[in-house]
């Protein structure tokens, strides 16, 4: 996601949204993208097939508790989703997230989304905008230098990016 | 101002005389324990993508725990690709389907307390039982550890959890975990330290101890952490680690900590935690009359040589419950030895129980025993989450190895107290 993305829709969960219903066990030793299929089916049997590109999805606390499995940050990419905006994160799935080019966005007012408002936000300000309810919320801005990593999907494109000869600074 | 045992620990690690909570620090990492899900089936293509190679072979352990036996095509590649790996890299430190990760590591000798460690897994805290500093992370995260040998981390805060009493017959370390489930949240700790002091943890075995470090990460703490004591020392020495400093590892009597807990032990009835969360917990008389499909004594958290000697305690002269079934899959080769030479094994097969291989399995719904649409498990294991354990329609219950054991031989939870009274007795 850049500093001002374009609109997505918000698909919005509970507190303690777990990494086995983001990525689950029963599908963990297939590809991202048959994994990608069941992402939060014990939540919401549609979302994966439902969710496109640049929508976001919402949490209360604890966003990612569970396992250190990364692939739960993987799936959510893959199916196209900018950033996942929580009232608080589970530690271990917060830097999954930054390394696997995933904003998690620290919302203290999470909880006032509901399912279907259009957002946009913008990681280095720290502001989610609500289109649909006209409302505004502060997030946890997230530093350039690691903005700048999840732009490039995350720690391994970043390092290869920064890597290759002649490109780095 | 005194120091918290974490902080003495990431400040040796990071080279420094001292840190303060909320500080960002580089940590030199002296292990790095990958399994086969976790582990070169993820970064053996980062490694290459970076052309790197590994900073220290002789740190790395690597264990396949996850798809063992292999059960499918998918899984037989994911182990053969890891013993490729392991073996062109030079790793020595190898444990093929030998147990699971975290039993392994204390059991083949490969923890000492004050070692700054990490873990491509979740219930790497469960290490803190030993006096070490390891936590879980990301096999990207883990590559990273691997290419340079160190990582960063903002210094957590130490949650004080303090037991006093005793625990009472038929209670383990488990009730005491979905105790603090329950009374202190599943994000309350936001990624702090969970230090476990007092007379009931100093009371408790190294296998019961680790239940309490490992299951550390169910309450949202980077890691969890027991001081180590003579209890330490002697299973440090069973295991061939001689150290001259292990009781060093200590917090000051004058650290910071960010909140001390008080709990009281004496009392404590055995405790289940309902589906979906760990936090459900509540004493197993409020379950009056649940069902039981499957009872499932596994995993790191809840089939160590204790546990299965719990089960076996309540199952000794008993018998599984007809529509009921109980799968045991003990937590390493050597504890399934162990089990078979002092009659634990026996006491659990001759009243039915299913044994099945050395592995995590059913627990994360990997392996074999996985549970059908509207099933319902009691589990000794650490997590409940919804559809963790097979369809995402089936419903898990958390218990103690007790708990688990007296629940099977009635087809419904139960208390395993009187169980147990009445086999003192006879």
């Amino acid at each position: 996601m850049s500093a001002t993305p374009g609109t997505g829709r918000a698909f919005v969960f509970g507190d303690n949204v777990d990494t086995d219903a983001l990525a689950p066990g029963l599908y963990m030793k297939g590809s991202i993208e048959a994994l990608a299929r069941h992402c939060l089916e014990s939540f919401d049997p549609a979302f994966a097939r439902d969710v496109a590109q640049g929508d976001f999805v919402i949490g209360g606390e604890n966003f990612g508790m569970g396992s250190s499995r990364e692939q739960a940050a993987m799936v959510l990419r893959q199916l196209g989703v900018a950033a996942v905006i929580a009232r608080s994160f589970a530690g271990l799935f917060f830097r999954n997230c930054l390394n696997l080019g995933l904003a998690p966005l620290e919302c203290a007012e999470a909880g006032r989304i509901r399912p279907g408002d259009a957002l946009t936000v913008d990681a280095i300000e720290g502001r989610i905008t609500n289109r649909t309810q006209g409302q505004s919320y502060p997030c946890v801005p997230i530093p350039a230098h690691l903005l700048e990593m999840v732009n490039d999907g995350g720690l391994l494109p970043h390092l290869a990016k920064r890597l290759k000869p002649g490109t780095a600074s | 101002m005194g120091r918290t045992l974490a902080e003495k620990i990431i400040a040796r690690a990071a080279g420094r005389s001292s840190v303060e909570p909320g500080e960002i620090v580089t940590c030199k990492v002296d292990l790095a324990m990958v399994h086969d899900s976790s582990g070169p089936r993820r970064h053996k293509a980062m490694l290459n993508q970076l052309g790197a190679k590994p900073w220290d072979v002789s740190r790395i352990v690597v264990v396949t725990d996850h798809y063992v036996p292999a059960f499918d095509a998918d899984s037989a590649a994911i182990l053969d690709l890891t013993r490729k790996w392991v073996r062109d890299e030079g790793v020595a430190n190898f444990y093929d389907m030998q147990g699971i990760c975290h039993v392994i590591l204390p059991e083949r000798g490969h923890l000492r307390p004050g070692i700054f460690a990490v873990g491509g897994d979740s219930h790497s805290p469960m290490a803190g039982a030993w006096g070490c500093f390891m936590f879980g992370i990301g096999a990207t995260e883990m590559c990273g550890v691997l290419v340079t040998g160190d990582i960063w981390l903002k210094v957590p805060p130490t949650h004080q959890v303090r037991w006093a009493g005793r625990l009472g017959e038929g209670l383990a370390a488990k009730d005491i975990m979905l105790t603090l489930c329950r009374e202190m949240g599943l994000g309350t700790v936001r990624y702090g330290v969970v230090e476990y002091v007092g007379p009931a943890i100093a009371a408790l075995s190294m296998p019961e101890r680790m239940v309490l470090t490992n299951m550390s990460a169910e309450l949202g703490a980077q890691t969890g952490l027991i001081a180590p004591d003579q209890t330490t020392v002697e299973a440090l020495a069973a295991a061939g680690v001689i150290v001259s400093d292990a009781l060093s590892w200590q917090s000051d009597a004058d650290a910071a900590f960010a909140k001390v807990w008080d709990f009281d032990a004496s009392r404590l009835e055995p405790q289940v935690a309902a589906p979906h969360s760990p936090e459900n917990a509540a004493p197993v008389g409020d379950y009056p009359g649940v069902k039981i499909d499957q009872c499932y004594i596994g995993a790191c958290t809840g089939a160590k040589l204790d546990d299965l000697r719990m089960a076996a305690s309540i199952l000794r002269g008993r018998t599984v419950a007809r529509g009921t079934r109980l799968l045991v899959a003990p937590a390493s080769q050597r504890i399934l030895a162990a089990a078979a030479a002092d009659g634990t094994l026996a006491a659990l097969t001759a009243a039915g129980a299913i044994l099945m291989p050395s592995g995590c399995g059913a627990c994360a719904g990997y392996g074999a025993g996985v549970l059908a649409e509207g099933e319902v498990c009691l589990s000794s294991t650490a997590r409940n989450f919804k559809g963790r354990m097979g369809h995402p329609g089936s419903s898990v219950y958390l218990g103690s190895p007790y708990t688990v054991a007296a629940s099977a031989v009635t087809g419904r939870i139960t208390d395993p107290r009187p169980q147990l009274a009445e086999k003192v007795a006879a």
